[in-house]
C-alpha cells in the first residue's frame, strides 16, 4: 500500500494582471475539487473514478476553460474535448467536438468502457452520447458572457498578429515565430496576448492506495479556434497519459504539446531513461517544447506529485494522504 | 551527405488465404509507389515532400484501405483520416472525418503548413479543404463494390463476435483479442474483432529519410470496417500512428486501439532517444513489450539511412528501397 496522491490543474499561462478576486475564486475552486478527490481516495475509490469525478467538478464550474466556461470557436460556439486514461491496463477513452454533452470527461469514460473504440468525435460522439443517455444541454449552456467578450478581443488581437505557428526565418523548430511581436505586445500564449488569453484546459492525475495511476483532461480548446480544431487534450500521449509508473495531464499551447508528445514523454523518461518523476517532468518541459509554452501535473505509483511549467503561472493544486494540501497560481 | 531510404506499408494483418492475383496486385502497387518515392529522393526532394507524394499514390490506388478503397463506416459511408510529420522541426498536421477530400494526406500537409492548428476534423476540416481549394469529390468516389460486400460480411460477423475490446476477466491489460477468443471455436485469426478473411488491412504509410538525413512519416486510412461514425483511430494521432523527429520516422498499422494505448510510433523513437537502442532493436522492443495482446505492424527509417520493420500480425504489406539500389517488397 502506498500513500495516495492527487493533483489538479486549471490551465497554464496566466495573466500577471489577473485581479486578485479572480485569483481567489480560482484557488477556491481548485481547493474544493481537491477535497472532492481526496474524499474519494480516502473512501478507497480507484484512481480512474477519482479523476473522472474531479474533472466533472472542474467542467461544471464555469471558472475554468472546460464544460461550462469553455473557450469559444471563431463562430462563437463551444466544441469540447476530453480524454481519460487508466494506468491499470493502459485503457483509454477520448472525445472531441462535443456541443451538447454536459460532462465531456464522462463521455470519454464511456467510450473507454462501453464502446469498441478509443476515440469518438463530432456527430458520431454526440450520437453515442444519446445512445448512452448522458446528460445533454443546449450549446448556449456552456457559453459565458465573459468568454463572449474575450472572443471579441481575441478576434481583434488575431487580426494584427502573425500566424503564431510560422517559424521565425532560420529557425528549424516550429516556434511561435513572433519574436518581434513579443517585444511590443508582452508575453504571448497560442498567439494571443496574455491579457486576452483564456488558459486552456483542466486536468486531474491521481494515484490510489493500490499504486494505480490515472489521468483525465478536458477543455473547450483555444479561444477563436477554427471549428473542427482538435488540440492536445483528447490526444493520448500528448495531453493525457497514464501507465503503471505514472499519470500526466498537460495544458498550454496545444500544437507544442502534440509535437512534443508531452504526457507520454514524461512517462517514457521514467521508464526508458530511469529518471525520477520530477526529473522527468523538468526534462520534458525544458527539452521537448522548443519555444512552446506549456505546463503539466504528474503523479507516480510511489505517491509522488510533481508539476512543471514554462509559462507565467499555472492554476494548480495537490494533496497527499499525509494531509498535505496546496493550491497555487504562480 | 547521408544515404536516403524509404519504406512503405499497405496494412498489417493479411488473410493467409488471399488469392495469389491479389497478392501480386498488392506487390505491384507497393513497387510502383516505392519507385515514385525513390525517384523523388534521387532528385533531392525533402523527406516530407516524398512521404506526401507516395501516400497520395497509395490513397489514389483502390487496392489499399485509404482514399479510394477505404473501409466503410457502419452506415456504408467513408470517413478518412491521415497525418504527416516532418522530423525536421517536428512539425505535424492531421485530419479526421474527411468525406470528400480526394487526398487526405495532402490536406494534413496543408493543416501543418497553412493553418494555425495541428489537427482539423469533420466539418471544420471539410471547410478548410474548400478554403484551400483542394480537389474534392462525392463520397461515392471512395466506395468500392468490394468494400460494400466486405461491410456486409463484417456486419454479420460482428453480430456474433464479442466486443473485442472487452478484457478477459482478471486480465490486467486491455486485451484487444481477448473478447472473441471464446467465440472463435473455429480457431480462426482475428484482427480488430473480425475474422481475418473479412478483415480489410487498415492503412497505408510511408517513411523516408532524405540525403540531408531528415526523416518524415505519413499515414492515411479509411479506418476500421463497420466502425461507428466519428470513430478516430491511430492513423491521424501523432505519437500513435505517425511520428518523426531528428532520430527517425515511424508509421504504424493494425489494431488502432492497441496502437493508441501503446503510443507505438513515439515509443520507437523514445526507445532510441532515451534508452539508446538502435532502430531495429527499438522496433522489436516496441512490438514485443508495448502491445500486450494487440496486433500491429510498423515501418521505420533512421537518420543514418537504416530501414526497419516489424509486425506481430500474420503478414504486413510492405516494401523498402535504399540509395544503394536495394529494393524489396513483401507480404509475409
Amino acid at each position: 500500500m502506498v500513500g495516495w496522491a492527487i493533483a489538479v490543474h486549471g490551465g497554464a499561462g496566466v495573466d500577471p494582471g489577473l485581479p486578485v478576486e479572480r485569483q481567489e475564486e480560482a484557488r477556491r475552486v481548485l481547493e474544493r475539487c481537491l477535497r472532492v478527490g481526496a474524499a474519494g481516495l480516502r473512501a478507497g475509490l480507484p484512481a480512474v473514478d477519482v479523476v473522472e469525478m474531479v474533472v466533472r467538478e472542474l467542467e461544471t464550474d464555469p471558472v475554468f476553460n472546460s464544460g461550462r466556461g469553455s473557450a469559444l470557436t471563431r463562430k462563437g460556439t463551444v466544441e469540447m474535448e476530453a480524454s481519460i486514461m487508466d494506468g491499470h491496463g493502459r485503457r483509454c477513452g477520448a472525445v472531441s467536438g462535443l456541443t451538447t454533452v454536459k460532462n465531456p470527461v464522462s463521455l470519454a469514460r464511456l467510450v473507454m468502457d462501453r464502446s469498441p473504440h478509443s476515440y469518438l468525435a463530432f456527430d458520431g460522439a454526440e450520437e453515442f452520447a444519446r445512445e448512452q443517455g448522458v446528460e445533454v444541454v443546449d450549446n448556449s449552456y456552456f457559453i459565458t458572457e465573459e468568454n463572449m467578450s474575450m472572443l471579441k478581443r481575441a478576434k481583434e488581437a488575431n487580426s494584427i498578429m502573425y500566424d503564431y505557428r510560422v517559424p521565425a526565418p532560420g529557425v528549424d523548430s516550429a516556434s511561435d515565430g513572433l519574436e518581434g511581436a513579443k517585444v511590443e505586445n508582452g508575453p504571448l500564449m497560442n498567439g494571443l496576448r496574455i491579457s486576452v488569453y483564456a488558459p486552456e484546459t483542466v486536468g486531474c492525475v491521481v494515484v490510489d492506495s493500490n499504486g494505480w495511476c490515472a489521468a483525465a483532461t478536458s477543455t473547450g480548446g483555444l479561444m477563436n479556434k477554427m471549428s473542427g480544431r482538435i488540440g492536445d487534450s483528447p490526444l493520448i500521449g500528448s495531453g493525457t497519459y497514464a501507465c503503471g509508473d505514472c499519470a500526466v495531464s498537460c495544458t498550454g499551447e496545444g500544437e507544442a504539446i502534440i509535437r512534443s508528445t508531452l504526457a507520454r514523454d514524461v512517462a517514457a523518461l521514467v521508464e526508458y531513461k530511469g529518471l525520477s518523476l520530477q526529473e522527468a517532468v523538468d526534462y520534458a518541459i525544458k527539452e521537448r517544447l522548443d519555444e512552446g509554452m506549456a505546463g503539466l501535473i504528474a503523479v507516480s505509483r510511489n505517491g509522488e506529485v510533481a508539476y512543471g511549467f514554462n509559462t507565467i503561472g499555472m492554476f494548480r493544486g495537490c494533496a497527499t494522504e499525509d494531509g498535505f494540501m496546496e493550491v497555487s497560481i504562480w
